[in-house]
């Protein structure tokens, strides 16, 4: 296990300022091994921009890159969120 | 978003206070996050665990300063009460802990990673509750154990830490002595049985290993919540 | 709106180097910083392989031994990472691409970076021959580290530094323009430093 990795904690701040809702507690299911878990649980790797990947299978699910007034959010291996309004 | 005053607690690690106006509350594990800028509009941002109970508009982080830290040095070295900085929170939801939730309560944490589970001590001792709560707190030494003072005090009435010295311990130290591993957090935990809500918190390396144990001794990996500081800490 | 932090400079050099160096927007860094799009991947060298396919008649591939038989080469050059940072005169060892690609015949136009864990980019193929890229196995006079990319990744030091994959596999020729990981996900499908194109829209 890579000593960088973080979890899902660590992009609470940004994914709020863009869904304006909580969204750590949220749940997805990884579209490669049907896995489902709270976002706050994801791995989160920071490349060029940021990846959140399934704990179990590695999968990546969610891409997140943003200049000063655009995000673009991309949902690849996310067949389903739920989240609590 | 003013820095009201510093505190050191540890030879590397300090609380600071600040009043930031308008600030809605929070609950124990929630997080901020900090943003610095340089007069050439470089930028550089960082989150830290809110370490204290809602009080009115003051929060207060607890800092350990990295050496090589971009942020962390410029918190604990640099800033002065009247500074302000940005900040952006509450946030967080899932590594979160409220009275109300109930328990028996485990908590985990690795040097820093003791910030938010404090955050929750803190609320536990707030509103009188008798949730039966585990610390098992890992530090390098005695002499960086944070918060040991208060939690000294706070220990009893259903509040039991235990600690472990990795590298160095008193003359008289009759405490684990080694890294978190598998045998301690059994000797420690209340038993899968009990169903205990985990919280496992500190730099990367130490949440995996904690929380894996924990899977391993029976718990429900949804009873066990990780927020992993990176590869040195908060 | 951000306000400055009184006394808040990062952990960026103040720049004494030439400031025509630096394309817009970057700052300079002496350390050199970890990112990545996943975990990093472990193949050891006696299962791993580089290949070139796709738009060719014949595929080629080196084991390892293979490929660090071929001529390489030592390179001195700056590199600049889309989240602004830039570091000059970094030093590596690799095989030139061109190397790679001596007496193929293509009319693929395009070309992907494939690697371990899945990551890949896409570029011109023109961007990657005439000496402007590299698969480089060490980095400042030691074997390349696995978490900067070991044990080969690309170097192509004149577009911004996601277009030189880490982990890197193969190089895949194609006739069509094939977007890669980031290049769907914001990111810009050239990604010129000179003239700032990171995002979609640059």
């Amino acid at each position: 296990m890579d000593a960088l990795t973080l979890d899902g904690n660590a992009v609470a701040g940004l994914l709020q300022e863009v869904f304006a809702v909580e969204m750590t507690t949220a749940i997805g299911t990884c579209d490669a091994c049907g896995a489902t878990d709270a976002v706050g649980a994801l791995h989160v790797f920071r490349g060029a921009g940021i990846v959140m990947r399934c704990p179990h299978c590695d999968n990546a699910l969610v891409t997140i890159v943003k200049d000063g007034t655009r995000v673009w959010i991309g949902f690849a291996g996310v067949r389903s969120l739920q989240v609590t309004v | 978003m003013e820095v009201v005053d510093i505190v050191a607690q540890t030879p590397r690690v300090k609380t600071i206070a600040f009043d930031v106006t308008g600030w809605p509350g929070h609950r124990a594990g929630q997080h901020v996050d900090v943003r610095l800028t340089a007069e050439d509009g470089y930028q550089a941002q960082r989150s830290y665990s809110i370490a204290s109970v809602p009080n009115g508009t003051r929060i207060e982080l607890t800092v350990e300063r990295l050496d090589d830290g971009e942020v962390s040095p410029y918190l604990t070295d640099e800033l002065r009460p009247g500074d302000r900085i940005e900040l952006r929170g509450p946030v967080g939801g899932y590594f979160v802990w409220e009275p109300s939730q109930g328990g028996p309560l485990l908590l985990v944490a690795g040097g820093s990673g003791v910030v938010p589970l404090m955050a929750m001590i803190r609320a536990r001792d707030a509103a009188g509750s008798d949730v039966e709560t585990r610390l098992l707190l890992s530090s390098r030494g005695w002499d960086d154990v944070i918060y040991r003072d208060e939690l000294e005090r706070l220990d009893g009435a259903g509040l039991r830490v235990v600690h472990t010295l990795t590298r160095s311990q008193p003359p008289d130290w009759t405490g684990y002595a080694r890294r978190v591993d598998a045998e301690m957090l059994a000797e420690v935990s209340p038993s899968p049985a009990e169903k205990p809500r985990a919280y496992v918190c500190g730099p990367t390396p130490f949440v995996e290993a904690a929380a894996a144990a924990l899977v391993q001794l029976g718990h429900e990996p949804e009873s066990v919540k990780t927020e992993r500081f990176g590869p040195t800490g908060g | 709106m951000s306000f400055v932090s009184r006394g808040f400079r990062g952990r960026r050099r103040e720049s004494d180097a030439d400031a025509t160096r630096l394309p817009p927007g970057q700052y300079l860094t002496d350390d050199f910083p970890v990112l990545s799009a996943g975990p990093t991947p472990h193949t050891s060298l006696d299962r791993w392989d580089l290949s070139i396919v796709g738009e060719l008649d014949e595929p080629r591939r080196w084991s390892w031994e293979e490929f660090r038989a071929l001529p390489s080469e030592e390179v001195t050059v700056d590199i600049h990472c889309v989240t602004k940072w830039s570091k000059l005169d970094t030093v590596w060892q690799g095989v030139s691409v061109d190397t790679l690609l001596d007496g193929l015949d293509t009319a693929a136009e395009h070309v992907v970076q494939y690697c371990d864990g899945g990551y890949t980019t896409n570029l011109p193929l023109e961007d990657v021959t005439g000496g402007k890229a590299w698969v480089a196995f060490a980095y400042d006079g030691e074997p390349l580290e696995p978490e900067h990319g070991g044990p080969v990744r690309m170097l192509v030091p004149h577009l911004y530094f996601w277009k030189s994959a880490k982990w890197v596999r193969g190089l895949r020729l194609t006739a069509t323009d094939e977007p890669g990981f980031w290049e769907v996900n914001g990111y810009h499908n050239y990604g010129d430093p000179w003239q700032e194109q990171r995002y979609w829209g640059d």
